[in-house]
């Protein structure tokens, strides 16, 4: 039996919308009373903001296949340093997370590695080829919260909604990142003046609305549980708006650098910029951050990409692409804090609650009888982020040397501390 | 005189006053290629590498000339046959050469920002031949001088750059040069071969080359890839011939003493018409292959000059 008690703490509710001064006591991992008389371990949070830890839907992990990128532990580490208290894992791993078996591996190296909770993903396709479905009921028995072949778009209507029928006969939540492949192949950044002067093969904004129109019909066809992923542009939106309008299951997320970077960090060939979709212009990242705080962008995550050096020590056309956020989701997005596009409890519904409740999870509120996975941060401390001190394995972050507001004090999953 | 640059990486960076100094010192160059003693000795001691990632004759040829003719060390090395073969990095050969202690060298390669990075890693000074579809900016320097020595000047001039933009670094540079030069910069040609945004450059835009090519003094003609012609953008060849080949008629349009460029290698019957192209009377293509050296020559002394400053500790000034 221990028990802690938060005091002194503003008290980020993100369920039940509120931003106030309070005490928080947990015992055994849950959250037992707000406002209480202090009991146990008396934490002073000396006013600074105690919230529930972020879950973060977009984690990729290099176990299985590329273990010199990014492991279970320091990808761990750098969630607990993150304020990161659940990681959902992406399937697009070399091999791919496509079997029961290969799901066994990584929920094993997980709870043997990492000190922060974590759910894995599936494919939808075996070896996320778009051409057969994985075996999403034994999937599902093994513990897959979500199927996606990520960043590789199904070409084949009729293979892609015969996996949405099925994945709604057994209840699974299907999730995409929608882009036309043909116009986005061989581009690697958003056409535009930019583009144009750098002279890099660029694709259309549009080839997002493309790929999403195209999903949401599919999904009007099928009815399945769908979650269009790392959208990025201001013209997809109006096709998110009428989907959830005529009732369809359908949520939809933005990665944190889509909300805080444009097309124009790039500069001068910048290879930690590249990310895919590839940043786009400062009006899309203006109506992300407003969709995100109207609630039409329902989960905001880190789209946690590790690559090591060399594969970003290339020209900008040979470089992979992706950045690591898992540390930095939230100085990141205390950015679109302290440019007033949002308040705490709108940011952080998208960053805990929404993912808690779209992928089945614990967490994401501070409601009496949960689970105690917290996140103490100071909101305003500054600091000019060096990318060697983060703990992931991989340090391509666009946020190299950039100076950040919001330092995370404490981290605590099941109510065991687990950084600061 | 002032040229601020460790390299020539482009003409973006480029000062309107740095681009005069340039073309100045050109000049000069123009008339020492012409007297029978070609050689300066103002490169001496230096060595001159050219990496050409990309196939090249003509560029790889006037920037050797350039050099022999300043009394640099000049050695070439066609990289598409050698180590990047093997798998070597674009950063791990520049290591390598580097530590050659080469003092110019010069890059060409199929990727856009390929030779920014090259140039991040190296102590020499580097000229950028030709990287992607980004900038290529001697040709542009040579193009300016061309066109400063043909007209008297190289400011208020309508300028039509005609034939495949997009895919041209040629068409990139020309139109950042001679917009900062203050001049009318029309882009004409299909827009399929048209990047996005363009015109938000500063340039005008046109689809129909007649009403392009309208009073122009410079038509700049651009060379149309084999690769592009088979129907992904242009119907055909003979189509694209027939609305964007400069040809009698159309060249017309344009004001009477206009003259006609080309980069080169031309495709005549495809972008130009082969007498067009050979009338002395309009076409300077030849002059533009003898600007090239001497723009080259001056582009290299300049750089060289920067780097002696910078050795002898007394910043990085002209």
């Amino acid at each position: 039996m221990t028990i802690r008690t938060f005091i002194n703490a503003r008290l980020i509710d993100p369920e039940a919308g509120t931003d106030a001064m309070g005490s928080l006591t947990i015992e055994d991992g849950a959250i037992i009373a707000r406002d209480g008389r202090p009991a146990g371990e008396v934490i002073d949070c000396n006013g600074k903001c105690l919230a529930p830890g972020i879950i973060d839907i977009g984690v990729k992990i290099g176990e299985p296949g590329e273990r010199h990128k990014e492991g279970f532990r320091t990808a761990g580490r750098a969630a607990a340093a993150g304020g990161v208290t659940t990681m959902v894992t992406r399937p697009d791993t070399t091999p791919a997370i496509d079997t029961p078996e290969t799901l066994d591996f990584v929920k094993r190296r997980a709870r043997e590695r990492a000190p922060v909770r974590v759910h894995p993903m599936a494919a939808l396709t075996k070896g996320r080829e778009g051409r057969e479905m994985v075996e999403m009921g034994f999937l599902m028995d093994a513990g897959a919260v979500a199927f996606t072949d990520c960043d590789h778009v199904i070409g084949d209507n009729k293979v892609f909604s015969r996996a949405m029928t099925y994945a709604r006969s057994v209840g699974a939540l299907i999730m995409a990142h929608p882009q036309d492949p043909s116009l986005t192949s061989g581009s690697a950044v958003t056409s535009g003046k930019f583009a144009s002067l750098r002279g890099l093969p660029a694709v259309s904004p549009m080839a997002e609305r493309l790929g999403l129109e195209r999903d949401m019909a599919l999904v009007e066809m099928t009815g399945v549980r769908y979650h269009a992923d790392n959208l990025s542009t201001a013209a997809a939106l109006p096709a998110l708006e009428r989907a959830k309008a005529a009732g369809l299951d359908v949520t939809a997320g933005v990665n944190i650098h889509h909300l805080t970077l444009n097309e124009l960090d790039v500069g001068d060939y910048r290879t930690f910029f590249k990310l895919k979709p590839p940043l786009r212009s400062e009006d899309d990242r203006k109506a992300m951050v407003e969709a995100v705080a109207s609630g039409l962008i329902d989960i905001v995550c880190s789209m946690h990409t590790p690559q090591d050096e060399e594969s970003k020590r290339l020209p900008f056309e040979e470089a992979a692409s992706g950045a690591v956020g898992l540390q930095t989701i939230l100085p990141a997005a205390m950015r679109l804090i302290h440019d007033g596009s949002m308040d705490l409890p709108t940011l952080w519904r998208a960053l805990s609650t929404n993912p808690a409740k779209r992928f089945g999870l614990p967490g994401g509120t501070l409601a009496e009888g949960r689970r105690a996975d917290l996140v103490l941060f100071d909101p305003d401390a500054p600091f000019v982020l060096n990318r060697f001190t983060l703990e992931s394995k991989s340090k391509n972050t666009p946020f190299d040397e950039a100076r950040m507001q919001g330092n995370v004090l404490g981290t605590w999953v099941g109510g065991q501390r687990v950084f600061g | 005189m002032t040229f601020r640059h460790r390299h020539l990486l482009g003409i973006e960076p480029l000062h309107p006053t740095e681009i005069t100094t340039l073309l100045d010192l050109a000049d000069t160059y123009v008339d020492l290629n012409k007297s029978p003693h070609k050689r300066r000795e103002v490169l001496s001691g230096l060595t001159q590498i050219n990496m050409f990632f990309e196939n090249s004759t003509r560029t790889q040829a006037s920037f050797e000339l350039a050099g022999k003719r300043l009394g640099a060390d000049v050695m070439n090395m066609a990289m598409q046959a050698s180590s990047i073969k093997k798998g070597e990095t674009l950063i791990d050969t520049a290591l390598t050469l580097n530590a050659m202690h080469p003092d110019l060298l010069v890059v060409r390669h199929p990727h856009s920002g390929a030779v920014n990075l090259l140039a991040e890693k190296v102590n020499c000074a580097v000229l950028n031949a030709g990287d992607g579809k980004h900038e290529h900016p001697t040709q542009a320097l040579l193009d300016a001088l061309t066109i400063r020595r043909a007209k008297g000047r190289l400011h208020r001039l309508t300028i039509a750059i005609c034939g495949d933009i997009a895919h041209s670094r040629v068409a990139r540079s020309n139109l950042i040069l001679l917009g900062k030069m203050e001049n009318r910069v029309r882009l004409v040609g299909p827009p399929t071969l048209m990047p996005s945004k363009i015109e938000e450059f500063g340039v005008e835009v046109y689809d129909d080359m007649k009403a392009g090519l309208e009073d122009a003094d410079v038509v700049m003609m651009l060379r149309l890839q084999r690769e592009r012609m088979d129907g992904g953008f242009i119907p055909s060849e003979r189509e694209y011939y027939h609305r964007y080949g400069l040809d009698a008629d159309k060249l017309r349009l344009a004001k009477d003493d206009a003259i006609v460029m080309h980069p080169g290698p031309m495709n005549r019957g495809v972008e130009i018409d082969g007498t067009i192209a050979d009338d002395i009377n309009r076409s300077v293509i030849q002059e533009q292959v003898e600007m090239g050296v001497a723009v080259r020559m001056a582009a290299m002394d300049l750089l060289a000059r920067n780097l002696r400053a910078e050795t002898e500790d007394e910043g990085v000034i002209v």
